[in-house]
């Protein structure tokens, strides 16, 4: 089922949650909402699932227009932050109640509710746990059972808000391999928020950065990691360093010294780039700057150094060799080896 | 270090503790336990035979029936108010609020002669709406409805206040699940938001019904003491225990506080069984 979301805009107590925001998201795609907390991408998953109502604009289901759909005639598969799992009912009764509150013309007759339910709790490996109840499993088997019950009603699109939020580290990584897989077994339309770039990165087919209310990039993981489009991208996904620069003449002047690197367009600008993207320099033009600390990280250094004048002065962190001497208060020349100017 | 020297930083010495355990006790013992053996020793003081009879004096079975049916309608209607104001407290955002919650809790603190004495000027003969009443048949005040409305206002608060905080607490997460999965409205809150308060719902009728029967000042108002007609079990006891009839008031006396001991016994089973599930509710 592919979904398109047309220029919704969403207003809590007239403050903006969403501004315009549009979005395709083909059938079969597994896609990521990501951003900080206040981006609006849980209140965009809610308003795809029908829990909110858009103040403005449409949302197709394929052809369909769903906008004024109820959230039961979506038929949406949603899996929520905390589960939302009922603590009265067994596992076995959680995953059937989907299909026990079904209209009498519509309802499998209860041998038919039992197996399925069976079939289900089989699908995400909790067999044996039917009789359980929600207080007696732990965080990844209550993950497991929402979603099992969110595939009971056959939905078109699973929706799943921040799944992995409540988890243990480990646990997490295991679930979102797993996740991986049903949906590539299952081929449904999946959305899942997250504010855990790397979540998102390594699980989704594509990313939708967002910020504020608005969406600031879509992209596979490669995109936005290697070419973001915006300042906001660049320093939210992966480490990065920002400065604030002049061009001048074609040549990228820091802090009224030319850096080496050449842009098309003068003006006032930042510079971005990551700190592995850089390479120390022994002469020639480059930003220099005194090491203000370093640390050792995995199988490389990060040092911080400190540049411009000492009243403003701006820090960044770059990668260094091992062996360079890096230690405090030595000075360091560099040149950035992929970056990009934000005018 | 050994467990016997090592003293708890908040524990205080054994003769101190001795001390405040045994006021508390003596305490107890003058001013509930005492009264309570009274109450049945005065009832029981001329015998089995004279009890039964003091109980199925005409009189007192009209207050007994009395009781039990302002009762039945009274927690019903608090049961049904409570419910209501709880779920739009906890499920909505909507102006006014707090507003609200101040009011469920008015009966708690306005004394419940006045709120007696509220009725009685508002439907009484020489009030606003006495002559329209008057001319439409209608009596209120000084008959039974007067004494249903006056018990439903005193025990408004008693659901309500067992519910507000177990259903914020539990928000509106367990009710989107249910509607995402296909169920209506109505389904929802017979299968989801029902169970998930059942216990706090019957520890508060429980209180309702307690202080239905046994409120006396906002009744004793309204009433106006009419044997056999609108006293109920408390007014009876006070008329009885004022004609002298020592064994008559307190057979009628016993009965209400085995209601309580009975209260007590159901509330104690629910606390402890399910007080999780009460949870932030106990404030009284």
């Amino acid at each position: 089922m592919e979904i398109r979301v047309e220029k919704i805009r969403k207003e809590f107590d007239l403050y903006p949650a969403l501004h315009d925001v549009s979005l395709k998201i083909e059938s079969g795609e597994l896609i990521a909402l990501l951003g900080p907390s206040g981006s609006g991408k849980t209140t965009l998953l809610r308003l795809i699932a029908g829990l909110e109502q858009p103040t403005q604009g449409r949302i197709f289901f394929g052809n369909e227009d769903a906008s004024y759909r109820s959230v039961q005639e979506r038929n949406v598969g949603f899996v929520f932050q905390h589960y939302a799992l009922f603590r009265h009912m067994s596992v076995l009764d959680n995953v059937a109640f989907g299909l026990k509150v079904r209209p009498k013309g519509q309802r499998p007759p209860k041998a038919e509710i039992r197996r399925r339910a069976l079939e289900l709790l089989e699908m995400v490996q909790l067999n044996g746990l039917e009789k359980r109840f929600p207080s007696q499993l732990s965080g990844g088997q209550r993950q497991r059972v929402a979603l099992a019950r969110a595939m009971a009603i056959e939905p078109k699109v699973l929706l799943l808000d921040e799944p992995f939020g409540a988890l243990d580290a480990k646990v997490r990584k295991e679930l979102r391999r797993w996740l991986r897989d049903f949906h590539d077994r299952t081929g449904h339309t999946t959305v899942f928020v997250t504010h855990d770039q790397e979540e998102a990165l390594e699980l989704a087919d594509r990313v939708v950065v967002m910020s504020q209310g608005k969406i600031e990039q879509v992209g596979s993981s490669d995109d936005v990691y290697d070419r973001p489009n915006s300042p906001f991208v660049f320093s939210f996904i992966g480490e990065s360093a920002s400065l604030p620069v002049k061009v001048e003449g074609g040549v990228v002047h820091f802090h009224g010294a030319p850096t080496g690197l050449t842009a098309q367009r003068d003006g006032e600008a930042r510079l971005f780039f990551r700190p592995q993207d850089v390479s120390l320099i022994e002469e020639g033009p480059g930003m220099t700057g005194p090491v203000t600390s370093s640390r050792r990280l995995a199988g490389t250094r990060i040092a911080e150094i400190e540049l411009g004048s000492p009243e403003k002065p701006c820090h960044v962190e770059v990668e260094v060799p091992l062996e360079a001497s890096a230690s405090n208060g030595s000075i360091l020349s560099f040149r950035p080896t992929r970056w990009k100017l934000f005018y | 270090m050994s467990n016997e020297r090592f003293k708890n930083p908040i524990t205080e010495s054994a003769p101190v503790r001795w001390a405040l355990i045994a006021a508390v006790l003596a305490f107890l013992a003058l001013f509930v336990l005492t009264p309570l053996v009274i109450v049945f020793t005065e009832a029981f003081s001329k015998g089995w035979e004279e009890y039964i009879l003091a109980l199925q004096e005409p009189d007192a079975v009209k207050a007994i029936r009395l009781t039990l049916l302002v009762a039945a309608i009274a927690v019903p209607a608090n049961l049904l108010f409570g419910l209501a104001a709880s779920w739009a407290i906890a499920k909505f955002e909507f102006r006014g609020k707090s507003f609200l919650i101040t009011l469920i809790d008015l009966p708690f603190s306005v004394s419940p002669v006045i709120s007696g004495l509220v009725y009685v000027l508002l439907f009484g003969a020489n009030s606003v709406l006495g002559p329209i009443l008057k001319s439409h048949g209608l009596q209120i005040v000084f008959a039974v409805p007067g004494i249903v409305l006056a018990t439903i206002f005193v025990t408004f608060p008693f659901v309500a206040r067992e519910l507000i905080p177990l259903m914020q607490d539990q928000g509106t997460g367990d009710e989107e699940a249910a509607i995402s999965l296909g169920a209506n409205g109505w389904q929802a809150f017979w299968y989801v938001t029902v169970p998930n308060i059942k216990w706090a719902l019957l520890y508060g009728v429980l209180l309702c019904n307690a202080r239905a029967m046994g409120e006396f000042g906002a009744v004793s108002v309204v009433s106006g003491h009419i044997r056999g007609l609108t006293n109920t079990m408390p007014l009876h006891v006070e008329i009885l225990y004022n004609d002298y009839n020592v064994v008559g008031a307190f057979a009628v006396a016993s009965l209400l506080a085995l209601l309580a001991l009975l209260t007590l016994v159901l509330r104690t089973i629910l606390e402890t069984r399910y007080g999780s599930e009460l949870s932030a509710g106990q404030k009284h």
